[in-house]
């Protein structure tokens, strides 16, 4: 059935509701043509309107170089800083607690211990983890932090110096004293690097070479290296000279690696973190890598 | 009867335009209100103490009391999110106990299955929480405004002052009940005095508010307006119930065999008279007029009946008034009533496999429940092995594992607990953050109710380690001796 519309042209109607059909048939189903639903039109008509409103009010359309600020001035950097702003303040009181704790009573206090060791073990994998790893095991010329092996010393005050002053670093109350380059610098001939090397390794108990000559690698020891590394090897924590009689070795303990550190000095650098974390970081930083295995009972 | 608002729009019409018939009329059958008439007997009566007890059950628990001690809160139920604990009379359950709510929720099915077997739809008529409130709002209405009758020519006539003071009194009675629903809601998730007295003073936090709102809203709307709607387009459990029934369930039966043909009480004493069949049913409709959900139960089991039991009532005060024996309309099963038509004895058969195999999950399901809640143990152990590094070798060459260790103490007191590990005869262990006991334990203290984590070192000799060595961590409490284990490795080069 069609009927003529206002504007001239036919329109099929279907015959059992009398509402207008789209005019096309697919098999002879045709589809009728009702209007919108009202609330779906208008809920269209307000997520326009509600767009525009957006785009003024917030940052929206690119430009070359800029974009539109929009008038409420909204940034995602300043949401961030808020909300970093908001987790500061909901962890002020005990960031507080610890400030005003010494490292001692925060070891004793098994609440503030947790947080001091969850903070710290979240600012270890953001500034320590590069070179110690991320479980503090280290590798090749950087310590590893789980053993009980301190170059700098292993207690709590120990530990917070290295941290904050750091080794052979920018700042002069860090630690220095480095291995000498006594080869590169002539000061010992090869020969004599090779006996003092094989001497070293039997320091710890490790074996020789066959023919070695310990009895002239202890007097080149004794001439050279005591002064820093003692007169058994057993190291000083004040100059950074490891102890030698250990089975921990952090380059490496076999002859060549260690005849490599005598012609060319070793002298790994622990960077300052006075200034770049503040105090609290530290001593959370402090307590944390101290329970990773150093936690020497006092 | 399935249709939504969308097809009224737009009724489907024959697509070669030919006249309407009977299968084009509309989809959708617009909603017709229902006035249910207040009706007194037996069943309503239960319905009433069911309500009672329910409804007095659900208001009033939040505030008994429960004494666990000074460490724990004194209410008897309570849900506190923020210290994720499960407080139930004497059990309280941790979040990793929440098994023990499945294991409720299973058995709520299981008896939900037993009940259907058993006669029906009992949950639909009197328990379920829709039922029961609905009740209470045309409790409220009938009060106000009267009965079916004078509540029909109210809405039919012309809105008066009276009528429309008489509904504003109605909404606002309703909105109390519903806003108060919301209210008990709400205590069972804090110390219920204290949460009533933080929210008449405006100090309660406004997620309290927002679910007082929330769930006003849903009693009023569900219970005040869509009412029967919820049962017959919304729940699941009346196709869920269809599929799960047989024909030995009991459920409100209109008896067509003694009830047909019907017709009015004159007519069928001429009709006997002559010797002609007639049946007890006068047809006075009043089967119907109680119904909440208006059916007619005299065209058989049907979807929208939630078997409340009024049409029992009503029918049976027919019946006595008219001198009939009661029980037209009573629970009873088609089956029955086609054999007493064909002459056949009655089945009743309650106990039978279905039933059996229900109670025997629900016996089965409840006493592994029993038995895992009786033997369950407050103490709770669990290591994690350090992922790097593996392991550490120390200056003397001897190796060391670090562990994360994780201690649950479920006493309602501090506890001292003694660790060691077994494995390793050699071994030493010691918890950061705690003591050695000059037996070479590891001793270490949880607070009341409380886990602590923990890193726990285990050294041994190089020598004596193989690259993993299985050892098993063995906590005991010092004050009773109870014991908790767990096994993991020792890992070496």
């Amino acid at each position: 059935m069609a009927q003529r519309t206002h504007e001239g042209t036919l329109e099929q109607v279907d015959a059992v509701t009398g509402v207008a059909t789209t005019g096309h048939s697919w098999d002879d189903i045709q589809e009728l043509n009702n209007p919108l639903p009202r609330w779906w039109l208008w809920t269209f008509y307000l997520t326009i309107f509600w767009s525009v409103l957006y785009a003024v009010a917030y940052p929206a359309v690119p430009l070359v170089s800029s974009y539109t600020k929009g008038l409420l001035g909204w940034q995602s950097r300043e949401a961030i800083e808020v909300d970093l702003a908001a987790l500061k303040q909901q962890r002020s009181g005990m960031t507080a607690k610890l400030a005003a704790s010494s490292l001692e009573e925060i070891r004793q206090n098994p609440e503030m211990f947790a947080f001091a060791r969850a903070q710290g073990k979240a600012a270890f994998g953001d500034n320590c983890a590069p070179c110690h790893g991320a479980g503090g095991a280290g590798a090749k010329g950087y310590p590893n932090l789980n053993d009980d092996d301190w170059i700098w010393g292993g207690s709590l005050a120990q530990i917070e110096q290295t941290i904050r002053f750091g080794a052979r670093s920018t700042s002069d109350q860090g630690h220095s004293g480095t291995m000498p380059a006594f080869g590169r610098d002539g000061i010992l001939k090869r020969e004599e690097i090779s006996h003092v090397a094989d001497y070293v390794r039997s320091l710890s108990g490790l074996p020789t070479d066959k023919g070695a000559d310990l009895n002239a690698g202890a007097k080149v020891f004794a001439d050279n290296c005591a002064a820093c590394h003692g007169d058994k090897g057993q190291g000083m924590q004040e100059l950074g000279a490891p102890n030698l009689t250990d089975k921990i070795w952090l380059f490496g303990s076999d002859k060549t690696t260690i005849m490599e550190g005598l012609q060319n000095g070793r002298g790994g650098v622990m960077p300052t973190w006075h200034g770049r974390l503040d105090d609290t970081t530290i001593k959370a930083l402090t307590l944390y890598v101290h329970s990773l295995g150093g936690d020497q009972r006092p | 009867m399935i249709a939504t608002d969308s097809m009224a729009d737009a009724p489907l019409s024959h697509p070669l335009g030919a006249a309407a018939s009977d299968d084009e009329a509309p989809l959708y059958a617009p909603r017709k209100q229902i006035y249910p008439q207040a009706v007194k007997g037996r069943y309503r009566t239960i319905k009433w103490v069911v309500l009672a007890v329910t409804l007095g059950i659900y208001y009033l628990l939040p505030f008994f009391r429960w004494d666990r001690g000074p460490n724990a809160p004194d209410q008897a139920i309570l849900v506190d999110l923020a210290n994720s604990r499960f407080y139930f009379f004497f059990i309280e359950i941790w979040p990793q106990e929440v098994y023990y709510i499945t294991g409720l929720l299973v058995l709520a099915a299981l008896t939900l299955f037993l009940m259907n077997a058993v006669a029906g739809r009992l949950w639909c008529g009197y328990l379920c929480p829709q039922t029961v409130w609905t009740d209470l709002f045309y409790a409220v209405e009938r009060w106000i405004e009267g009965d079916r009758r004078e509540r029909m020519l109210k809405d039919k006539g012309k809105l008066t002052l009276k009528t429309a003071a008489q509904k504003g009194l109605k909404h606002f009675i309703w909105l109390m009940i519903a806003w108060w629903t919301g209210g008990a809601w709400v205590l069972y998730f804090a110390d219920a005095p204290t949460l009533v007295y933080d929210l008449a003073t405006f100090h309660a936090p406004l997620i309290a508010y927002t679910w007082i709102g929330i769930l006003t809203f849903t009693t009023y709307t569900l219970a005040g307006f869509m009412r029967e709607q919820v049962c017959t387009y919304m729940c699941p459990w009346p196709r869920i119930q269809a599929a799960l029934t047989d024909e030995y369930a009991l459920n409100v039966t209109y008896r067509y065999d003694r009830g047909e043909p019907r017709g009015s009480v004159k007519k069928n004493e001429v009709l006997k008279l002559q010797g002609l069949p007639a049946g007890d049913c006068i047809d006075c409709n009043q089967c119907v007029n109680v119904c909440p959900t208006g059916v007619d139960i005299r065209k058989g089991l049907q979807l929208d009946c939630i078997q409340c039991g009024l049409c029992m009532d009503a029918c049976d005060n027919v019946m006595v008034r008219i001198g009939r024996p009661q029980g037209l309309i009573a629970y009873d099963t088609e089956m029955n009533v086609q054999a007493r038509i064909e002459g056949r004895p009655e089945v009743h058969r309650i106990v039978r496999p279905r039933t059996l195999f229900y109670a025997g999950i629900i016996a089965l399901v409840g006493s592994i429940m029993i038995a895992s809640l009786a033997m369950r143990q407050n103490l709770y152990l669990s290591v994690m092995h350090d992922r790097n590094p593996l392991f550490v070798r120390l200056s003397d060459g001897s190796i060391r594992n670090g562990f994360t260790v994780r201690v649950a103490n479920k006493h309602l007191d501090e506890r001292r607990y003694a660790l060691t590990v077994e494995g390793l005869p050699d071994a030493k262990v010691d918890a950061v953050g705690g003591d050695i006991d000059p037996q070479g334990r590891a001793i270490v203290t949880v607070g009341p109710d409380q886990t602590l984590e923990m890193r726990v070192l285990v050294t041994d000799a190089a020598s004596a380690a193989s690259d993993s060595t299985d050892i098993r961590f063995v906590l005991i409490d010092l004050s009773n001796g109870d014991k908790a284990t767990t096994s993991d490795h020792f890992k070496a080069p």
